[in-house]
C-alpha cells in the first residue's frame, strides 16, 4: 500500500479504493489510445483477442474456488466461475489464432 | 515447516504479495503489448500470443498466491479440485474454438463473450458468499472490532468492494443473456426471431430493471449482509440482457457484439474491485475501452448513435415516413449476359455483404476474382464497416477463402475507386450500396455512409429477390439505369458467373 508523508511528516496510507480507481481510469486511458487505428481488416480478431482477455476474471474465479470447503456454495460459484473463465480465455485464444492464421498464411502465399 | 516459511516471508524485503502483485503487473503489460501488436496484421499474430502468455502467466501466479498455510493438508485436494475445473474449460473450449466454421465465427464470439459475463457475475456472487459469516460477525460484534488489534479481528468490507459486487453482477448478468440472445440470433436458432422483437412498455421495463438493480446495488455498502440483494439484482440483470438484445435486429449485431465484448471487460474491472485485484481492474478496463472503441467505429458506420442501435428497433416495420420509395423497373440480367460485361471490364469492384456469408459464398468468389484477374481485370473488395454480423465479418470470410488482404478496401478506399470502376458487383449487400442516404433526408437511412457503387458504369446486384433489405426499405439501386440485377443464391449465381468467363 503506498505510504504518502504528509506535510508534518507523519505517514499517511491512500486508500486502496482510491489507489484502484487511479488503476482503473488509467488503464481505460491506456487501453483508448492503443486501440484507436485498427484496421477494419482485424476487427474481428481484435474483438475475440479481447474478448479473450476479458477472461482473466479466471484470476478471481481461481482465487474464489481455492478453499478445503468444497460443499460451500461460494465455493462451487467459484468453481463454475473457473470453468466458465476458462472456456473464454482458451476458447478466445485459439478462435483468435485460427483467424490470425488465415490472415498470414495469405501474406506469404500472395508473394 | 510453516514457521519457517512464515519467517522467510516477513524477512524478506519483498514479501510474497509484492512478488505476486509484480507478477500481475507483468501480465497486464503483456496484456497491453499483445494488444497493440494485434492492431496491425503483420504482428496480430504475435499479439496474439503474447497476450495468451500473460494470461498464463496471471493464472499460474494465482495458483501461488493462496495462502497455503491457512490450507492446510487439504490444499493438495484442493488443487487436483480446481485443476478438474480447469481441464473441463480448457477441453470445452478448445473443442468449441476448432469446430467452429469460420461463417459461425460472429456467434462463437458472442457466446464466448457471454461466458466471461457469467464468470464475473459468479466471481463476486462467490466472494460475496465466502465472506458472509464473517461479514456477520463484523457486523454483529458492532463496528469497534474492525479497529480492534487484538485477537477478535472480523473486518468490515469496505463500502467500495461492496458497491462492486452488485455492480459486477449486474454487468455480468447482464453481459451473459444478452450474449446467449446475440448467439441465438446469430446462429439463426428459430426461438429468437432475427427481426428485432419489440413490445409496448419495454423500454419502460429496461429502465425500471436498470434503475432498481442499481439502486439495490447502493444497499450492500450501507447494509453488508443484506444478501438478498444479489438474488434480486442477479435475476433483473439476466432479464435485462434479454430485454436490450432481443429489441434489435440482425443487422445492427455488429454494434450489439462489440458492446457486450466492452462490457464482460467492464465486469471484469468490477470483479476486480471486488477483490481489490489490480490486474483484473486494469485488464477489464483495457478491454472495456476496446469495445467502446469497436462501438463507436460501429455506429458511426451506420450514422446513428448508440441509443437509437439500442431503441431505435429499426426494420420493425414499413419505414415510418419514407417517401413514395424508388419508383420503376428493376432490369434483370442473366450470368450469361453479366458474363459479357464483365469479360470486357479493366476494374471490377465486388462489394459483399451478409448475402454472401449466409450463402457461403467466399470461396466461390475467389474463384471468381482469380478468374478475373487472369484476364487482367484488376480485382478489388470494397467493406463498409457494419457489412456483415460482426466487426471485420467479411475481412475474416474473405481471408478464409484466401484473399491476399491488399486487394481488400475500406470505405474512404472504395469510394474514391468507383468512378473509375467498370463493374461494381454486389454480392447479398443491400442498405449499404442504397444512394438514398446521400440524398433523401425522408429515408430512415439517411445520413448513413455508403458505398457509392452507382458511380460505377455498370453495377451487377446478385440477391435472391427484390425483397427490402433490414431497413425495410427498397434500394433505389435496384432501379437505376446501370444496374442489372441477377437473382438468385449468391454461390450459385458467382459459380455460373465464373463459368461464363471460362466458356469465353
Amino acid at each position: 500500500m503506498p505510504t504518502i508523508l504528509n506535510n508534518i511528516g507523519q505517514a499517511t496510507v491512500m486508500d486502496p479504493f482510491v489507489v484502484s480507481i487511479i488503476i482503473f481510469v488509467l488503464a481505460i486511458f491506456v487501453g483508448f489510445e492503443i486501440i484507436t487505428k485498427v484496421p477494419s481488416t482485424l476487427h474481428t480478431p481484435l474483438m475475440s483477442g479481447s474478448n479473450a482477455i476479458s477472461g482473466i476474471t479466471i484470476v478471481g474465479a481461481l482465487l474464489c474456488s481455492f478453499s478445503d470447503n468444497f460443499g460451500q456454495f461460494g465455493v462451487i460459484l467459484g468453481t463454475l466461475a473457473v470453468i466458465f473463465a476458462t472456456i473464454n480465455v482458451v476458447g478466445g485464444y485459439t478462435v483468435t489464432a485460427r483467424m490470425l492464421k488465415m490472415f498470414s498464411k495469405k501474406e506469404g502465399g500472395g508473394k | 515447516m510453516i514457521t519457517s516459511f512464515k519467517a522467510f516471508s516477513t524477512l524478506a524485503v519483498i514479501g510474497a504479495d509484492d512478488v505476486v502483485n509484480l507478477l500481475y503487473l507483468l501480465a497486464a503489460i503483456l496484456f497491453i503489448y499483445g494488444l497493440k501488436l494485434l492492431t496491425s496484421v503483420k504482428t496480430a499474430s504475435k499479439g496474439n500470443m503474447i497476450s495468451a502468455i500473460g494470461m498464463l502467466l496471471a493464472a499460474v501466479v494465482t495458483l501461488f498466491q493462496v495462502n497455503h498455510e491457512a490450507m492446510g493438508g487439504n490444499f493438495f485436494i484442493s488443487f487436483v479440485w480446481i485443476g478438474v475445473a480447469l481441464l473441463i474449460g480448457s477441453v470445452i473450449g478448445l473443442v468449441l474454438a476448432v469446430k467452429v466454421p469460420m461463417t459461425g465465427m460472429p456467434q462463437m464470439v458472442a457466446l464466448l463473450n457471454g461466458f466471461g459475463g457469467i464468470a464475473s457475475l459468479l466471481v463476486a456472487c462467490a466472494d460475496y458468499i465466502i465472506k458472509l459469516p464473517d461479514i456477520e460477525k463484523a457486523v454483529e460484534a458492532g463496528k469497534a472490532t474492525n479497529t480492534a488489534l487484538g485477537d477478535t479481528v472480523y473486518h468490515l468490507p469496505t463500502w467500495d468492494s461492496m458497491l462492486a459486487i452488485g455492480l459486477a453482477t449486474l454487468i455480468g448478468g447482464v453481459t451473459f443473456t444478452g450474449s446467449l440472445i446475440a448467439f441465438a440470433k446469430l446462429q439463426g436458432l428459430k426461438i429468437i426471431p432475427d427481426k428485432p422483437v419489440q413490445f409496448t412498455g419495454q423500454k419502460a421495463l429496461i429502465a425500471l430493471l436498470l434503475l432498481g438493480s442499481l439502486a439495490l446495488a447502493f444497499v450492500l455498502p450501507i447494509d453488508p449482509t443484506a444478501w438478498w440483494t444479489l438474488v434480486i439484482i442477479s435475476a433483473a440483470a439476466l432479464i435485462l440482457g434479454v430485454m436490450l438484445v432481443i429489441g434489435i435486429g440482425g443487422a445492427d449485431m455488429p454494434v450489439v457484439v462489440s458492446l457486450l465484448n466492452s462490457y464482460s471487460g467492464i465486469a471484469a474491472a468490477m470483479a476486480g474491485f471486488v477483490l481489490s485485484n489490480s490486474v483484473l481492474i486494469i485488464t477489464g478496463s483495457l478491454v472495456g475501452a476496446s469495445g467502446i472503441i469497436l462501438t463507436n467505429i460501429m455506429c458511426k458506420a451506420m450514422n446513428r448513435s448508440l441509443m437509437n442501435v439500442l431503441f431505435g428497433g429499426v426494420g420493425g416495420g414499413p419505414a415510418k415516413g419514407g417517401g413514395a420509395g424508388p419508383q420503376g423497373e428493376a432490369r434483370e440480367f442473366s450470368p450469361e449476359d453479366a458474363g459479357i460485361v464483365l469479360d470486357a471490364a479493366s476494374q471490377v469492384v465486388i462489394v459483399p455483404g451478409y448475402g454472401m456469408a449466409v450463402a457461403q459464398a467466399q470461396h466461390a468468389v475467389k474463384e471468381f476474382a482469380e478468374e478475373l484477374t487472369r484476364r487482367n481485370i484488376t480485382v478489388k473488395y470494397a467493406i463498409h464497416p457494419v457489412a456483415g454480423r460482426m466487426p471485420g465479418h467479411m475481412n475474416v470470410l474473405l481471408a478464409e477463402a484466401g484473399v491476399p488482404y491488399e486487394q481488400l478496401a475500406d470505405l474512404d478506399q472504395a469510394n474514391a475507386e468507383f468512378e473509375q470502376t467498370d463493374v461494381a458487383l454486389v454480392i447479398g449487400a443491400n442498405d449499404v450500396t442504397n444512394p438514398a442516404a446521400r440524398h433523401d433526408t425522408a429515408s430512415p437511412i439517411y445520413g448513413m455512409p455508403i458505398l457509392d457503387v452507382d458511380k460505377a458504369r455498370t453495377v451487377f446486384v446478385i440477391k435472391r429477390s427484390m425483397n427490402p433489405g433490414f431497413a425495410g426499405i427498397q434500394n433505389e439501386l435496384y432501379f437505376m439505369e446501370n444496374t442489372g440485377m441477377i437473382f438468385g443464391d449468391a454461390k450459385a449465381v458467382v459459380t455460373a458467373l465464373t463459368e461464363e468467363l471460362l466458356a469465353d
